[in-house]
């Protein structure tokens, strides 16, 4: 049976040099397609953002709903981070201990730790957990607004939309990312000593003063305050995708994993070019 | 003598004269990829009229609406409003315009994170600042108690009917008092007492408002209760324009076909 299924493809399909040309010229078309969906969603990026820009900087100012994502961006992941910072905290400290011990350097616990969370973990970290919370959030509620034509109405009831919904989200990412990231901060490094001080004595004091050390405000405030661009890398992919999702649930869902996916890819991106600018202009 | 920008600035600048229809549209086209949607479509509505666009399920009726209001952009023609064409104005350009008109959607379009009386006091709060909160909120209650819903001012939208989704949708579209109300299928979906009840409440709102109006329906008996005039579409254009027994007494054979099947 096999033998004669085998022998029908072989005398059904053409020859694989008949094949070739046809499979060129359908990766062809596929490379094609997805160069030019590349460049079509960055021009259409660049299109919203001047539209959102421009809506933002022009009156009425819509301070009602800034203060509400205020709260929702800031207030309510404010929790999330805070656990993930404490649990950061306590992994760095453990694994710092160790690696220390090993090489003979435990004095340069405070110092490891003050430095890789606040330069180092603490903004990624908020940005990422930022990104998957607020970020799903919002792709999600704007594009089920836009799906089930509530931006429409708004838009109908001579409101600007990039203002009200756009405007406002993004500015309260990129306002509220850097005190997020002083929370995470704040907790990892409680944690971190904590988990410390409980196998050897090291009191609060003598570990801030030895983390610090040396520090200046070129240290810690650029790193802080880098994630003002995670905040609107966030808001401007989540904001995008939700108000150009088509097609029902299933583009809510599609708007939801995009703004997650694409905010944290970009962000993670965006953080080379920023520790790279940082060491290039602050060191 | 007159420069060309003489005379292109004089057709955008809105016309006074009191004959001027208050919606215009002229030779209107729109097209979504290879699909032609509208083709050449031209109406007039004049103030304190109802004019009902008719035809079958995806012939442009609500696309036209949404060009008259421009949720979107025409390939060609234009759409005057009050004489002032809207084509290419920018988002707050036309902002200005939109608050003359009020636009009930298809399925309401509630905002489902706001409850009813936040949903009509939506356009007031960000139009009518200037209005204190008390007379806001006694304006809200006034538009609900026009609609028959003034019992219902803190449920969600969700937990109300299609049919009072309707009204409250009404209700905020006449927040703002439009001189232009455009209604989206404003019975699809009802039985036939809540449509009964919504066409008499667009006929009692017409009468005492004398708001131009634009009704996109496929229900022929309820264009025919609320319209003075009816528009047949087919295939991206108007196939006849005028009464219900001008639409009964004509012999073109969709129209025929459109009248035997409703």
């Amino acid at each position: 049976m096999s033998e004669l299924g085998f022998t029908e493809i072989a005398d059904t399909d053409p020859p694989l040099s008949v094949q070739r040309p046809e499979l060129i010229a359908s990766v062809a078309v596929s490379a094609a397609r997805l160069f030019n969906g590349f460049f079509e969603w960055f021009g259409s990026l660049a299109i919203f953002s001047w539209q959102v820009l421009r809506a933002g900087v022009t009156p009425p100012y819509e301070w009602r709903e800034l203060i509400r994502q205020l709260d929702e961006v800031g207030s309510k992941s404010l929790p999330l981070v805070a656990i993930a910072g404490a649990a950061i905290g306590v992994v760095i400290s453990l694994e710092a201990r160790y690696s220390l011990t090993r090489f003979g350097a435990r004095s340069m616990f405070p110092a490891t730790l003050v430095y890789s969370v606040i330069q180092v973990m603490g903004p990624i970290l908020t940005g990422l957990v930022v990104s998957g919370r607020v970020g799903a959030g919002m792709g999600a509620e704007l594009a089920s607004m836009e799906v089930t034509e509530q931006i429409d109405a708004i838009e109908a009831s001579a409101i600007n939309p990039y203002r009200l919904l756009a405007a406002t989200r993004i500015l309260a990412c990129i306002l509220m990312l850097p005190l997020l990231t002083l929370a995470t901060d704040g907790c990892a490094l409680l944690t971190g000593w904590l988990a410390q001080a409980l196998v050897e004595t090291l009191s609060f004091h003598q570990f801030i003063s030895n983390g610090f050390n040396g520090a200046t405000f070129n240290t810690f405030l650029p790193p802080t305050f880098k994630t003002a661009v995670y905040g609107l890398i966030i808001g401007l992919i989540a904001c995008f995708e939700g108000m150009r999702t088509r097609g029902g649930a299933a583009g809510v869902g599609r708007a939801a994993t995009n703004s997650v996916v694409l905010a944290s890819l970009f962000l993670i991106l965006a953080d080379v070019v920023l520790v790279k600018f940082i060491l290039v202009v602050f060191h | 003598m007159a420069t060309t920008y003489d005379i292109a600035k004089k057709q955008e600048e809105p016309k006074q004269d009191g004959n001027v229809p208050v919606v215009s549209v002229e030779n209107l086209c729109k097209s979504f990829g290879h699909l032609k949607v509208l083709n050449g479509v031209s109406l007039r509505v004049n103030r304190g009229e109802t004019l009902a666009v008719l035809g079958r399920s995806g012939t442009g009726k609500s696309v036209l609406l949404r060009l008259i209001i421009g949720l979107e952009t025409p390939d060609s023609g234009s759409v005057r409003i009050n004489g002032q064409n809207i084509a290419g104005l920018a988002l707050d350009r036309l902002g200005a315009i939109r608050k003359k008109m009020g636009f009930l959607f298809q399925h309401a379009a509630l905002y489902d994170s706001l409850t009813i009386q936040e949903n009509v006091a939506f356009p007031l709060e960000h139009h009518r600042r200037d209005v204190s909160r008390s007379e806001r909120a006694d304006r809200v209650k006034q538009l609900l108690a026009e609609v028959g819903m003034e019992e219902n001012l803190d449920k969600m939208p969700s937990d109300i009917s299609g049919g009072m989704q309707k009204r409250v949708g009404l209700a905020r579209a006449l927040a703002l008092e439009p001189e232009i109300l455009l209604l989206d299928e404003p019975t699809a979906g009802l039985d036939p007492i809540s449509s009964g009840e919504i066409n008499e409440l667009i006929l009692k709102l017409q009468r005492e408002r004398q708001m131009a109006s634009i009704v996109v329906t496929h229900d022929l008996h309820s264009a025919r209760r609320i319209a003075d005039r009816l528009a047949l579409l087919n295939e991206g254009d108007v196939v006849i324009e005028g009464s219900f027994e001008d639409l009964q007494h004509s012999d073109n054979g969709f129209v025929k076909e459109f009248l035997n099947q409703s």
